[in-house]
């Protein structure tokens, strides 16, 4: 890697809408990754067997197979973070696609800024970085390694499952968990059909550290899929 | 035009409908003959012959050619339909094959001997009964008959020949038929039958001395001319009418005949058709119940008595009253007829006397302006037998011996008296005590009484004591006016007795029909008035009961409805649906199938049928004639509830028909333009991006793109409206329902509405610490989100749109308010309504958020509602029920 220009990121979109994959090309282009595109999932599977993609933008509905179907036989072999292309209504095959390995989703209509941030965040989890023992976000602060949260300058008293859901998280900042993954690491295999603990806990996350609790800006709620901390 | 000439509407009409249902009925065709041997089967073969060359398919169902050489030839050449063998108790008989003709279908079939009684089991008990059906078929018939089995020839033949008629038609039968009189001179005759043309050896022998006699064949000669002319007349008449020739009723007469139990009566009503031919009227038959019950071997001779009446085409009415003059006479009058029949009495009783004259004489003295003719009737069988005498049972046996015991009592009291009030007060006594005794027993107990005590006061205490004899005049005037006032008393106590019990039979009926319309009308849908129906009519009659309705797939069959209380079987399915084709009662006690376990009567409203309704009596006997009236009119009404709402259902289908046009006509109006406004905003504000050139006014640039940014999130919320709008018509909506903090869900809504919700100041107001809901997220999104687009569409810029909840133990409510203009009264109920728009609503609402709003919250149990807020303003509340508190959290802290 003697290359001083920074080497483009290679991007596969699997789509079979014409028009779509042209707007995506564009965009992506302008920003500096390198694309190819697939019409559908067998062609889409082959490339990316071909052009070893540094992330995978998936259409769910595509004409040959079922999205979830190419995401699936996609993570038999490769770990390449997928961002998910759906539409509204579509909250079971998002949720079943984030449970099967996607990263995260957009839905269409998307716009320029929401994908690409998307699809950095996506990126990033597969990079290698050095442990961060610290996450930040605005005034808030976790530090991994004393288990403490502070708001500015202050300590926010946490209990221990408030602390451990907080910290599932921030771990995951700016990727969106959905309520089966977040849980069954808080609180076990048993617990995924309880989701009205997510509601508490994250209500009480929300008291304890949103300036605004009715107005969250950093622990969003994704409707019918899950909940994404965010970094500001 | 002529008034005189004009034809009466009504009998155009009904020749409309002739010629109708003529063109759909085949053609029936009888040769008629004075006797057997003229020659009636061979001049069929004949006609059938010219018929084949003709070109026409012609079959034989049923000829018998007695062997006969000549008759044998001309069956040559003609396909035959094969007998259908029937076994019965050992013994094997050959019929025609009914079914095997209705499957061929051929244009002619020949059916000899229509008169024939088919063996037992067999679908009809009579062979015209197959014709007829034949006939309704649409196939053309010819047949042969004699005039002696003319239902309404039949007496006289007896009368001329003394030889009993067993198989008679009825003349209702031959309707419509067309007749050739197959004639011989009786001289002729009788030389083939010396011949051995018509009976072979010693029958021919026997034959010729005692049927075929010449008077006989010269009188049966005679009948069958006079039959075949009236019927030619009858054609002329129909051609006269039609014509619009002369006056169709000669004189509007209606005529009534009385019919009872009697065997005369038979002879009564034929003699009344024959009236009534001539006349060309209409005639009703009347039976009379009275209060006594008739014994059961009355009961039958009057059923046969009424289907006489009944075959021969007179109508039936049936009514219940103590005296049969006034019965008789209401009916009449009822029907406006013109002529009564009655029989002559043959003898007088003493009783008549009492009653106030005979049948006869009442009728004579009450009938005002209706003729009656009194007819001698000659009885069919044996002598004429005397009305039955009252029946001593159970309760006559006790009024016996109240009447004895009061008559001692009194006996006993007057002896007590007498000193006290002399002998002539004592027989107010007496009589004070058998008029009480007459509210209380029969007739007969209360005269015994009167004349017992009659006998009595004279024996014990009119001097001189205990000898019958009366000295003084007084007392023997005395005497006499007692026992003609005690007679008369307990005579006319009996009477109101006697009415009473016929008002409470007539009340019985009125009060079970009653009954059953007043079920009826209570029934919320179709499925309860069918169960009612089943279980009222199985109360009333005893009977388990099915009801069969018409296939909803309209192949023209039956289907049994599930939950009839009788199951019926393979075989009385069979009979149902005849009963329904033909549109006639079919099983048990009927002509058609009478060996069927039930009886199976079609629900018919004029033309139309609803289906068939199905009895088995739980008991062996045999309705009796008010049982079965009965039925007849539950059976009619049932027929026009389930007609009903067969109409009901037919117009509500037309409703929802046009109902859901008008929607799709508003989808249609309201999408295109919806679709139209952004595409436009689109196409316009795009191609003036492209005509701008590079790097041009940055900041028209910067309205154009926001322009097209505007529209299609316009057009991206409309899609997904509609989407939502398919997913709820479609009736699959699956919810999701989790539990869910409400704040959270109004965060979520306000986020996704920043932009749109920039120019009015929302106002968020829930408490803190609602409880936990349990409600599908997604929809509930939508929701508030449709309800906050509708406020901000609404209202102008910087109205104040609150948001709030309020918790009750059973609900929780989330109200969304503006303090905006409020909503038109008028539009207030129609809001949630599809595609409604408020008059003079801003542009850019599509007409279905509000109404995706009531279907999402009803979706999930809950309710919306809007009013006009007192402050000025609009409120929306959704409230959704609360659930127990889910399960707390497990305590891991």
């Amino acid at each position: 890697m003697s290359d001083p220009v920074p080497k483009p990121t290679i991007a596969l979109i699997i789509d079979d809408e014409v028009q779509i994959r042209r707007l995506l090309r564009l965009t992506l282009e302008a920003n500096g990754y390198k694309v190819f595109e697939a019409v559908d999932g067998q062609s889409g599977l082959l490339e990316a067997g071909q052009r070893r993609p540094e992330v995978v933008l998936l259409d769910l509905g595509l004409p040959d197979m079922d999205g979830l179907t190419v995401l699936k036989r996609l993570r038999e072999w490769s770990r390449v973070p997928v961002v998910v292309l759906s539409v509204r209504d579509q909250e079971e095959d998002k949720i079943a696609a984030l449970d099967h390995g996607a990263d995260d989703y957009v839905t269409k209509p998307f716009s320029t800024g929401e994908l690409l941030a998307r699809l950095r965040v996506a990126q990033r989890h597969t990079q290698p970085t050095p442990e961060t023992a610290v996450f930040r976000s605005g005034e808030v602060a976790v530090d991994f390694v004393r288990r403490v949260v502070s708001r500015g300058s202050q300590e926010v008293k946490l209990t221990a499952t408030e602390y451990s859901l907080l910290a599932l998280l921030a771990r995951h900042a700016g990727r969106v968990m959905t309520h089966r993954q977040l849980l069954t690491d808080v609180w076990g295999p048993n617990a995924v059909e309880h989701t009205h603990y997510l509601r508490v806990y994250v209500a009480h996350l929300r008291e304890k550290l949103e300036a605004d609790a009715n107005q969250p800006k950093l622990l969003i709620t994704e409707a019918g899929v899950g909940y994404r901390l965010i970094e500001l | 035009m002529n008034e005189r000439t004009r034809p009466n509407p009504d009998v155009l009409l009904a020749a409309i409908q002739k010629t109708e249902a003529d063109r759909q009925r085949g053609r029936l065709k009888v040769f008629l003959g004075m006797s057997p041997g003229v020659g009636k089967t061979f001049a069929m073969l004949e006609a059938a012959r010219r018929e084949l060359a003709a070109g026409r398919e012609v079959v034989i169902g049923y000829v018998e050619t007695h062997g006969r050489k000549e008759t044998d030839a001309l069956t040559q050449g003609l396909p035959a339909i094969p007998r259908r063998t029937v076994e019965y108790r050992g013994v094997t008989f050959t019929e025609m094959d009914l079914d095997a003709i209705l499957a061929r279908r051929p244009q002619l079939v020949l059916v000899d001997e229509f008169a024939h009684t088919n063996a037992p089991g067999s679908r009809h008990p009579k062979r015209y009964q197959d014709v007829t059906e034949l006939v309704a078929a649409g196939l053309d018939v010819y047949t042969t008959l004699n005039i002696q089995h003319v239902e309404s020839r039949a007496e006289a033949v007896r009368q001329i020949t003394a030889a009993a008629i067993r198989e008679t038609v009825p003349d209702t039968a031959l309707d419509g038929a067309e007749f050739e009189l197959v004639d011989l001179t009786p001289e002729e005759l009788r030389a083939r039958l010396a011949a051995g043309k018509v009976y072979l050896g010693q029958a021919a022998q026997a034959a010729q001395e005692n049927f075929f006699r010449p008077g006989n064949l010269a009188a049966l000669r005679e009948l069958a001319l006079r039959f075949a002319a009236e019927h030619v007349g009858q054609d002329v008449l129909a051609y006269r009418q039609a014509a619009g020739i002369g006056d169709p009723w000669k004189s509007g007469q209606r005529l009534v005949v009385a019919v009872g139990p009697s065997p005369t009566s038979a002879a009564l009503v034929r003699w009344t058709k024959r009236l009534a031919g001539e006349l060309q009227a209409p005639w009703y038959a009347v039976y009379v119940e009275l209060p006594q019950p008739l014994n059961p071997s009355a009961t039958a001779r009057l059923a046969k008595n009424l289907t006489l009446a009944r075959e021969l085409g007179g109508q039936i009415i049936h009514t219940t009253d103590a005296a049969v003059a006034r019965g008789i006479l209401r009916v009449a009058r009822e029907q406006n007829a013109t002529q009564l029949v009655v029989g002559k009495p043959l003898s007088t009783s003493w009783l008549d006397w009492l009653r106030g004259g005979s049948l006869l004489d009442q009728l004579i003295r009450l009938s005002g302006n209706i003729d009656v003719h009194a007819v001698r009737a000659e009885g069919e069988t044996g002598p004429f037998q005397r009305p039955e005498w009252p029946r001593f049972d159970s309760f006559s046996f006790q009024g016996w011996g109240l009447a004895v015991g009061v008559v001692a009592g009194v006996t006993g009291l007057n002896g007590l008296l007498q000193h006290q009030l002399g002998y002539q007060s004592l027989a107010l006594v007496y009589l004070f005590s058998v008029v009480a005794l007459a509210m209380f027993v029969g007739r007969w107990p209360t005269l015994l009484a009167a004349t017992l005590t009659a006998l009595l006061w004279d024996f014990l205490f009119v001097p001189p004591v205990f000898t019958f004899r009366i000295s003084e005049t007084t007392d023997l005037m005395l005497f006499l006016t007692y026992f003609a006032v005690a007679l008369a008393m307990g005579h006319l106590a009996a009477r109101l007795r006697a009415e009473q019990t016929a008002e409470r039979r007539r009340e019985e009926r009125a009060t079970a029909l009653y009954l059953l319309t007043r079920e009826l009308a209570n029934a919320t849908d179709f499925t309860d008035l069918l169960a009612i129906i089943i279980r009222e009519v199985g109360k009333t009659f005893r009977a388990e009961v099915a009801i069969n309705l018409p296939d909803e797939a309209g192949t023209g069959g039956l289907t049994r409805y599930f939950a009839s209380s009788w199951a019926m079987s393979e075989k009385e399915e069979g009979v149902a649906d005849w009963a329904f084709r033909r549109q006639q009662p079919a099983g048990r006690s009927t002509d058609t199938l009478p060996s069927a376990e039930g009886l199976h009567l079609p629900l018919l409203v004029t033309d139309r049928i609803g289906g068939v309704l199905s009895l088995r009596f739980r008991e062996a006997a045999e309705l009796d004639s008010a049982q079965r009236d009965l039925l007849e009119a539950f059976v009619r009404q049932i027929a026009l509830v389930v007609d009903r709402q067969r109409l009901r259902t037919t117009v509500q289908e037309a409703k929802l028909l046009a109902e859901s046009e008008r929607l799709s006509k508003a989808l249609l109006n309201s999408i295109s333009h919806e679709l139209r406004t952004p595409i436009a905003a689109i196409t316009s504000a795009s191609s003036g991006l492209v005509d701008l050139g590079e790097a041009e006014n940055p900041a028209l640039r910067r309205v154009l793109t926001g322009e097209i940014r505007t529209a299609a999130t316009r057009l991206n919320r409309l899609v997904g409206n509609l989407l939502d709008m398919t997913r709820l018509e479609s009736g699959h909506m699956k919810l999701r329902r989790e539990w869910c903090d409400l704040a959270d869900l109004v965060s979520v809504a306000l986020r996704q509405l920043e932009r749109e919700l920039t120019r009015h100041v929302i106002i968020n107001q829930l408490p803190p610490g609602l409880p936990l809901v349990q409600i599908d997220f997604v929809l509930m999104e939508q929701v508030l989100v449709n309800l906050l687009l509708n406020a901000a569409l609404h209202t102008p810029s910087g109205t104040r749109v609150t948001i709030s909840a309020e918790v009750s133990p059973k609900d929780i409510a989330i109200i969304v308010a503006d303090n905006g203009p409020g909503i038109a009264p008028e539009a207030l109920p129609h809001l949630f309504d599809k595609f409604y728009r408020a008059p003079g609503a801003a542009a850019g609402g599509s007409g279905l958020g509000l109404s995706i709003v009531r279907g999402f919250v009803d979706a999930q149990g809950g309710q919306v509602s809007a009013q006009n807020r007192h402050g000025g303003g609009a409120e929306f509340t959704v409230r959704l029920p609360l659930q127990a508190a889910p399960p707390s959290l497990e305590a891991n802290e």
